[in-house]
């Protein structure tokens, strides 16, 4: 992590600069106006320091993340764009990375995708021609040695800062820090990982992970976010894959009244941002409240992780 | 016939006896030739008994835990994803193990290649699909990476 800045990444810069970092996601609307994705922006801008853009996340189609991480851009915000292999080959995938760059998008993160079987049209067809370290692999390539994956050269190379996903939660348990080391030396730099409702494991993953080095290699930010109620969690746990709530969490959620719950939830997302803020190697958090985006700003206030510098910063722009 | 995938070391010998076996007949063994027809045959045979193999022409078994990535729904060949259910079962074929569950599991046991699950492998070439994967590692084609992937 020595190496110097060289994407122009604002996330990248302050998660150099030793800050714990604070990203949140940003669901993507079923709707062609982009008064809809700045509405959802501003509300997440003011408390974090980079947006994701989902890429049609569990298989069900919403606007686009180079569509919404263009609108982002172009009003000053700092985009994580997030692209899925579910959906696009690697002709397409190449170049929607260098229109991105070109419309000032910095920070990729790269996913393999769920499966089409997932989402409301499974009757698609699942292209799944690069896997997520492939790609990682490829947008390096892209980067730094100015060519597409055939070798043929570019003019100009995109400045990127590159993340993958981890999910230390589910099997093989044992061999997810070795995996995770795969991903960083196809190029990753930001970890951001699926939602994290077992502390315990994932400080025996963070050990594996500090053990191999790459807490030096890489900036490891952990994916929480609020349940909404004991019947949202037992949806979640049963629907989207690779989500583990234990039952511990199910059943203080249940003992509430159903009034209740909801609160219940929040205040179990900033307890776990509160726990994982101490594990070593842990850079940051990565917000995910699913339509509950007016929640986010709450959560990251009472773990106090406020107050952070504006997103939109004028001085910023070129 | 997966009892030989979870005794893998058997299958590490088997390969390594394959590649010596092949090699001295490597001018007669080409692409188009007579005999891909007859080495395509007995790939879909035995590999396909053995490794549920859907013949890919890419074969990278000894660095995938002996265990087909083809047979992964999403066709990774650096899995696991991270949608595995936490009994470790598929997230789309959700009755069948994650087949990088076992992948992993299987490697602890092969002394020989084991650690090349660790390797990055590059994406698949798809003209080599339907192929005989033993002729294309003869010619040096099956793993071939783009050109861009080899390290300048």
């Amino acid at each position: 992590m020595e190496a110097s800045l060289r994407s122009g990444s604002r996330l990248e810069r302050v998660l150099r600069s030793g800050r714990f970092a604070v990203t949140a996601e940003l669901n993507p609307p079923d709707s062609a106006d982009p008064q809809s994705v700045y509405d959802r922006a501003l509300v997440l801008a003011e408390v974090c320091d980079a947006i994701n853009a989902t890429d049609a996340s569990g298989a069900h189609v919403h606007m686009s993340s180079v569509g919404v991480c263009a609108l982002l851009t172009r009003a000053g915000y700092e985009p994580v764009m997030q692209v899925s292999c579910r959906d696009r080959n690697r002709i397409a995938i190449q170049g929607d990375l260098l229109g991105a760059a070109a419309m000032g998008v910095r920070n990729i993160l790269c996913l393999t995708g769920d499966g089409v079987q997932t989402g409301d049209q499974p009757q698609a067809r699942p292209v799944f021609d690069l896997d997520s370290i492939a790609l990682l692999r490829t947008a390096s390539i892209l980067r730094d040695q100015g060519q597409f994956l055939s070798g043929r050269r570019l003019d100009t190379a995109p400045a990127l800062f590159l993340g993958a996903a981890a999910n230390p939660f589910v099997p093989p348990l044992e061999h997810r820090a070795r995996h995770l080391a795969k991903k960083i030396e196809a190029g990753a730099e930001f970890i951001q990982t699926q939602y994290c409702f077992d502390v315990p494991r994932l400080e025996q993953f963070m050990a594996q992970v500090r053990d191999l080095g790459l807490d030096q290699r890489a900036f490891i930010l952990i994916g929480v976010g609020p349940l909404r109620s004991a019947r949202a969690a037992e949806w979640m746990r049963s629907n989207v894959p690779g989500v583990v709530i234990p039952e511990s969490i199910l059943h203080r959620l249940r003992r509430a009244p159903s009034e209740r719950q909801r609160e219940v939830g929040r205040q179990l997302c900033v307890e776990i941002i509160q726990q994982v803020r101490e594990i070593p190697g842990v850079s940051g958090v990565h917000v995910m409240a699913y339509r509950q985006e007016m929640l986010v700003a709450e959560i990251i206030e009472q773990a106090g992780l406020l107050p952070r510098r504006r997103l939109r910063a004028a001085t910023d722009q070129p | 016939m997966s009892w030989l995938q979870d005794h893998p070391a058997w299958l590490e010998v088997a390969y390594a006896a394959t590649v010596h076996g092949l090699h001295p007949f490597r001018r007669w063994l080409r692409r188009g030739g007579w005999a891909e027809q007859a080495l395509i045959a007995a790939e879909e045979l035995g590999k396909r008994a053995v490794f549920d193999c859907r013949m890919c022409g890419s074969c990278v078994l000894h660095s995938t835990g002996m265990t087909c990535p083809m047979t992964c729904p999403k066709n990774m060949r650096n899995g696991p994803c991270g949608g595995v259910q936490e009994d470790g079962r598929c997230e789309i074929l959700r009755d069948q193990p994650c087949i990088w569950v076992l992948a992993w599991r299987r490697a602890e046991h092969m002394p020989r290649n084991g650690r090349e699950i660790d390797l990055l492998l590059p994406p698949l070439d798809r003209r080599l699909e339907g192929g005989s994967a033993w002729i294309n590692d003869l010619e040096g084609i099956a793993t071939e990476a783009p050109a861009g992937w080899r390290r300048p």
